[in-house]
């Protein structure tokens, strides 16, 4: 692959990254809205343009549980789901963090029944918010194509060593045909050589893993996934800041537009925030003194690149994509308060969930949340939540 | 084991919680777990190894004069080899008595 810019289906360029990441195996099983990216793979795979394993297996519980196979034999693996899929991986896509394997997935996000729904919103990555993969939110095209190599990057550092899940908004941008600027062959490898793990399972040199654990070990084990993640952090922004120097795009944890002189922000994660960024455009040239902050690292939280980015604004509207049944509200908003909890300078934040399971939200609707939102923060209505266009 | 599993901390462990050292399983004295233990009566014993081939955990051991006995440092005292005795020479007694 030349250096070239193209139209194409973001899950056409989702796969040929990874072709491009040279992987060595790939299991997954399709569903709706990851299915393209499957295909697109096997594709390349069955004409002789990768040499890798495509093992097509039987359900995504399988899929997982090959990947943690293959990863454990130091093989660069790769595999993608969405909703439905996910949930019934859950068991082995925990086990794969634990047993802190270099994974890759491209996760398309899309809600979980019931109702049955195909569309997009995040609750199914919640649902995994805790098993200790590192979550990354992409935005646009050439954010899903640029990412799956910064995971791969971050997650075989021998620092790291967890697995990273790429998250990107189903159908929004699965199915979307954008203009995206594919890397050569030789960037890629030069940026992702080859990994070596410390310990893999090999006859010549016998190991366990995934072993039973007493209650004498298992809080140690447990601290050591969570500084792994914690400590994962510089190495994330790293791998970041050096795709941005040979590429030309930069990413953060934490991404800001328009908010050096904001009053207020809305807040977003995923593909919403390029229409945020437009609304917010409309809104300045009326006057309104608003910015847009996009949480992009997910997992490990950002919390004080967030709060830097916040701390002095009068309020933000927090936008979720997911309900967080019988809590506080959605699932950023309620880490984004308990960021600032007790900080000086704090904003207070107004919670909107919407865009559930593909309910467009407009560039419209995008201006009423942000207005009433503002409206709602200066009258200090600040609990829980608004489902926005809720009938009834 | 290098050190007794109550003293590791979390920053010695290897990553991913790794077992690298082989056939640690025997420093894990499973015995302590037990109420009852199996006693062979030598003389009925036809020295078949049922009770070899059924142990779950592998501590039956035969015996030089060919019968079999537990390796009471690992046996559970779970019963099954009592249980599968085709001859029942294998009795149950509580450890305490």
């Amino acid at each position: 692959m030349a250096k070239v810019r193209k139209g194409i289906e973001v899950s056409i360029a989702m796969a040929d990254a990874v072709a491009q990441a040279n992987v060595d195996v790939i299991a997954a099983y399709p569903i709706t809205p990851q299915t393209h990216i499957v295909e697109h793979l096997a594709e390349i795979v069955a004409n002789g343009e990768l040499d890798a394993e495509f093992v097509p297996v039987d359900s995504e519980h399988s899929a997982m549980s090959v990947c943690c196979g293959s990863a454990a034999v130091g093989a660069r693996t790769f595999t993608s789901t969405s909703s439905q899929g996910l949930a019934l991986m859950a068991e082995i896509f925990i086990i794969s963090a634990a047993m802190r394997l270099p994974i890759v997935m491209a996760l398309a996000n899309r809600s979980l029944s019931s109702p049955l729904s195909i569309w997009n919103d995040h609750t199914d990555t919640m649902l995994v918010r805790d098993a200790g993969w590192i979550h990354i939110f992409v935005e646009n095209g050439q954010e899903s194509y640029d990412n799956i190599f910064t995971a791969f990057r971050i997650a075989e550092d021998p620092e790291v060593m967890l697995p990273v899940a790429v998250n990107f908004d189903g159908f929004i941008l699965t199915h979307m045909i954008e203009p995206i600027e594919y890397e050569d062959d030789e960037t890629i490898a030069a940026y992702l050589p080859k990994f070596q793990m410390k310990n893999t399972l090999h006859p010549d040199h016998p190991v366990s893993m995934g072993c039973f654990g007493m209650p004498e070990i298992y809080t140690e084990a447990q601290m050591q996934r969570e500084s792994a993640i914690r400590e994962s952090y510089p190495v994330i922004l790293k791998a970041w800041d050096e795709w941005g120097k040979l590429t030309g795009r930069h990413y953060r944890p934490v991404e800001t537009y328009r908010t050096e002189d904001a009053d207020y922000c809305i807040v977003t994660m995923g593909s919403y925030g390029e229409t945020a960024m437009e609304v917010v455009d409309s809104l300045r040239q009326e006057g309104e003194k608003v910015g847009v902050v996009k949480i992009r690292l997910w997992r490990p939280f950002p919390n004080e690149e967030f709060c830097r980015a916040v701390l002095g604004k009068k309020s933000l509207v927090v936008l979720d994509r997911a309900i967080s049944f019988g809590g506080p509200g959605g699932p950023v908003a309620s880490e984004l308060r308990s960021a600032l909890y007790q900080k000086e300078g704090a904003p207070v934040i107004v919670n909107t969930v919407a865009g559930l399971a593909g309910r467009d939200v407009s560039r419209n609707d995008f201006r009423k949340i942000i207005l009433e939102g503002k409206a709602k923060a200066q009258r200090g209505e600040t609990e829980g939540f608004d489902l926005y266009g809720l009938r009834g | 084991m290098a050190k007794p599993m109550e003293q590791i901390k979390w920053q010695e462990l290897e990553v991913g919680s790794v077992v690298v050292e082989v056939g640690n399983a025997l420093e894990y004295e499973t015995g302590t777990w037990r109420s009852e233990k199996p006693v062979v009566n030598k003389t009925q014993c036809i020295k078949c190894g049922v009770c070899w081939l059924f142990c779950p955990d592998a501590c039956i051991v035969k015996a030089p004069e060919g019968h079999f006995e537990a390796n009471l440092t690992y046996c559970k005292g779970c019963g099954i080899c009592a249980k599968e005795c085709p001859v029942g020479c294998i009795t149950m007694t509580g450890e305490e008595e």
